[in-house]
């Protein structure tokens, strides 16, 4: 019988099935400071131990300073949730990347970076964001900390089988440095909604998806979640198994895995998706959003929406648009290209890989950071950080006025010092424009790196494809 | 676990779509090490200004003080997997929280934490969004009783479970060690 992908990985990691529901083996844990705690907490007053320590792995990211790390940590709740981490991987035995480690990241960056993530594997973490591994035609999907105690202690996960929804984009992008993965993403979501994906898990298909490098393809997995949908995927190709050929934890007889990846890892002619959906690339503009959920956006040539003309003439979210606009400060009718910025932010397990922050600098080169605005820009690990230094891109973007921070979460959702102050506007590459989301009062718009970078050149958002990016 | 039956309650309406668990926790109260004490930080920042409660924010209505029962609208627990936001509604006081969708990662923390979670038609969500009657949730019966109406809803049996009888689902999965083992054994990773 002909499979999608994702059948075929779900088929594969079955140990017993009953009640209409799977138990399913995961190859790869990541755990994180935030989402662990209580869960460790959970497995010692049980008396149970980790039971696959060498299939999980631990790093610190969301509340991490991007200050100096040689500097103390001055907010004590931050501090001793990192030290609970610490002594849950020594107590429990995980292999831990902490905050000195060369291998320190925000976990879906690290992830691919190291080889944890591969080709077929089930992987899971506390994170909605764990999506990303998708990418790499792993299935891997974001869980709450209740299960995060319940993979720990039995290496398995129990879940009911998601839909099958196919999302294709046809065609190629006009100009691929200007109209990037984000904003295909982003394009789809505000097709589909921030529901349209629930309950299901997304491939992604189609000559434009082909067409992208791997960290591209890790952008638009990574915001399947802002679509709703449990995962995202897209099949694993040449492209993938050159990227995580060499890796730290790649398997040692990779050529042997690679071959039988190759083989087997890609949705059968004929299988049936419960749910598709096409799109062209041809005609998707850069993005910029103007509410408060990533569907809430717009191509950078439009406008600021009338709440009677958004939402499909749904009441719900016109109601939602409303209180949007209003959380926004923004003006129905307004340019998006006249909305002025505050702050800019480049970073996040979306958009903060070696090549979001090489095409950015492309736009940053020689150019300087408007007076109005404050801009940083967080590398999403430490590796990442290391390669962009030696590419000289630190300089570039120190010389416009960035600022160059160490790798961590940080503005993306505000754990950390990195925060907006109430009222200020910030031009983001990360994942979500939530109310108060990168800190309370706080306006996100959600842009692509270049995006982001041309907005701190200019204090304003323009239309990158008027740039010369080549 | 404690398990769920009966509840009895007036409804607390929140009347918004899309409400995401950034809301429901700010995160700013993810920092903590332990699952106890969340109720405070509920909704925070709709709840509070300058850390004085808003008028306008239903859960600062006395009307609604002892409600056990949160109405939501679409796509309720949106966003991050925080479970954060599940222990912040237990602890409040919500046991049950009826709208027309949730986010699956939210809907799964429900049940995990004895809150259980219903999905409902437009009209029927509607119609509990216009009463102000006390509200029975019959789990064991599957039926919501408003005004003399019974509704009843469906839930997965494997879920309906857990809830009646309070089960702690790592012990549940232990039962099958034996096979786990069998696919440790079958399958290289």
């Amino acid at each position: 019988m002909s499979k999608t992908l994702f059948e075929k990985i779900w088929d594969s990691h079955i140990v017993v099935q009953e009640d209409g529901r799977s138990l399913l083996y995961v190859d790869r844990h990541l755990v994180h400071e935030v989402t662990s705690p209580q869960a460790f907490e959970g497995l010692r007053l049980n008396g149970r131990q980790v039971r696959r320590t060498d299939l999980t792995f631990a790093t610190m990211d969301h509340n991490v300073p991007t200050s100096d790390r040689s500097l103390p940590i001055l907010d004590q709740t931050s501090s001793m949730q990192i030290k609970t981490l610490e002594k849950n991987c020594k107590e429990f035995g995980i292999t831990l990347f902490d905050i000195n480690s060369p291998n320190q990241g925000i976990v879906h960056v690290i992830g691919s970076e190291l080889g944890i993530t591969l080709p077929g594997t089930t992987i899971v973490c506390g994170d909605s964001h764990t999506s990303t591994h998708g990418a790499f035609g792993a299935l891997a999907f974001g869980i709450g900390t209740s299960d995060v105690e319940h993979v720990l202690a039995t290496q398995c996960i129990m879940m009911e089988k998601p839909k099958t929804f196919e999302i294709k984009i046809q065609g190629k992008r006009k100009n691929p440095h200007a109209v990037t993965a984000k904003d295909i993403i982003l394009s789809i979501i505000r097709k589909i909604g921030t529901a349209g994906g629930t309950g299901t898990v997304i491939e992604y298909r189609g000559e434009a998806i082909s067409d992208l490098t791997m960290e591209q393809r890790m952008t638009i997995c990574n915001m399947s979640i802002e679509a709703g949908a449990r995962a995202g995927l897209i099949a694993p190709d040449e492209k993938t198994f050159q990227y995580l050929k060499g890796r730290k934890y790649s398997p040692e007889n990779y050529d042997e895995c690679v071959d039988d990846w190759r083989e087997n890892l890609k949705t059968d002619s004929g299988a049936k998706f419960d749910k598709s959906f096409t799109l062209g690339a041809e005609n998707i503009a850069p993005q910029v959003s103007w509410g408060t959920n990533p569907a809430m956006t717009t191509d950078v040539t439009g406008n600021v929406p009338f709440p009677d003309e958004y939402g499909k003439g749904n009441p719900e979210e016109q109601k939602g648009a409303q209180k949007a606009l209003q959380y926004m400060a923004l003006t129905p009718g307004m340019a998006i290209t006249d909305i002025a910025i505050d702050r800019v932010f480049i970073g996040s397990c979306t958009n903060s890989r070696l090549e979001d922050l090489m095409e950015a600098a492309k736009v940053v080169k020689g150019k300087k950071v408007s007076a109005k605005v404050r801009a940083m820009v967080v590398p999403g690990s430490q590796l990442v950080k290391k390669n962009a230094e030696q590419l000289g891109l630190d300089k570039i973007f120190k010389d416009a006025g960035f600022e160059w921070r160490e790798s961590g979460c940080s503005m993306c959702l505000g754990m950390n010092p990195d925060i907006l102050s109430a009222g200020e506007r910030c031009a983001s590459t990360s994942n979500r424009n939530f109310e108060g989301r990168q800190g309370t009062g706080g306006r996100t718009h959600l842009v692509s790196p270049v995006m982001a970078a041309a907005a701190a050149i200019h204090g304003h958002f323009v239309d990158v494809r008027e740039l010369d990016l080549n | 676990m404690e398990p769920f039956t009966k509840i009895k309650s007036i409804a607390t309406p929140l009347d918004k779509v899309n409400v995401d668990t950034d809301q429901i926790v700010p995160k700013q109260f993810l920092k903590l090490i332990q699952k106890t004490g969340f109720g405070q930080y509920l909704f925070y920042d709709w709840r509070y200004e300058n850390g004085a409660p808003r008028k306008d924010f239903v859960l600062n209505d006395t009307a609604y003080e002892n409600s056990r029962i949160l109405l939501a609208r679409d796509n309720f627990g949106c966003g991050s997997s925080r479970e954060h936001a599940v222990w912040a509604l237990d602890d409040y006081g919500f046991k049950a929280i009826i709208s027309t969708s949730f986010a699956d990662i939210f809907y799964n923390n429900c049940f995990k934490n004895g809150i259980l979670p219903i999905r409902v038609s437009d009209e029927t969500l509607q119609k509990l969004f216009s009463t102000k009657s006390e509200i029975e949730i019959d789990l064991e019966d599957q039926s919501i009783i408003v005004d003399g109406v019974t509704i009843s809803f469906t839930i997965e049996p494997h879920w309906k479970k857990i809830l009646l009888e309070g089960l702690d689902d790592i012990a549940v999965t232990l039962l099958h060690e034996d096979a786990i083992v069998r696919y440790e054994k079958s399958h290289k990773i």
